[in-house]
């Protein structure tokens, strides 16, 4: 751990204070993205859709659909089990979490409008189902 | 004891009119019977399919409830997000 690094310290005390009021210790400091799902989403050759999973723009790679169902493995698993303690369905949880994905995208990446078109993010909010908070 | 309904014909083709009450109780009856035979409720089946959309299930108070820990969630795994 270097100790000077104090944005990366910031980070894991964010990371740290998250999850112990989601109710988990012992969380490992948060990841950052693979290099290779970064680049995708900045590319937007891939996108967060209202259901709380990512999709992808277009027709993506063998590569890149291997990179994605994976990413969506892991949000699954961790939407079921998040979903059991705050006593909420699976569908109900993601889409909560596909509401604030949607949100956090930052300009220039994609996002699933309720229509089901793909848009690309500007600095002006996105377009969301309307149960979104 | 004639018929009902040929008692009926009898009144209406008779013009002088006799017993007018009688022939309107008939009346009545074969026109209860009519309603009745012809008041059945029919049901088709919808030539759509019907489709429901799952998301509608979602209630908006529910993603409220959720919306904090959902938050919590993402920054805790942002190698996935």
């Amino acid at each position: 751990m270097a100790k000077t690094d104090r944005k990366w310290m910031r980070g894991v005390l964010y990371g740290a204070l998250a999850a112990l009021s989601a109710g988990a210790l012992a969380v490992p400091a948060m990841a950052q993205r693979d290099p290779a799902y970064a680049q995708a989403r900045a590319q937007g050759k891939v996108g967060e859709k209202p259901d709380g999973y990512l999709g992808i723009v277009g027709s993506g790679s063998s590569g890149l659909r291997a990179m994605v169902d994976d990413i969506n493995i892991r949000r699954r698993a961790l939407y079921a089990e998040k979903a059991k303690s705050a006593n909420a369905t699976l569908q109900e949880y993601a889409f909560t979490a596909g509401c604030l994905a949607i949100a956090r995208t930052k300009p220039g990446e994609k996002y699933q409008a309720p229509s089901g078109e793909w848009k690309t993010r500007t600095s002006s909010p996105p377009e969301r189902d309307s149960r979104c908070p | 004891m004639m018929p009902v309904k040929v008692r009926d014909r009898l009144h209406r083709n008779n013009i002088a009119g006799l017993p007018f009450g009688r022939a309107l109780m008939a009346k009545g009856l074969l026109m209860l019977g009519v309603v009745s035979l012809s008041g059945c409720i029919s049901v088709n089946a919808p030539d759509k399919p019907i489709v429901i959309e799952l998301n509608i299930n979602i209630k908006q108070e529910v993603i409220y409830r959720l919306a904090k820990d959902a938050g919590n969630t993402i920054d805790a795994n942002a190698d996935i997000f």
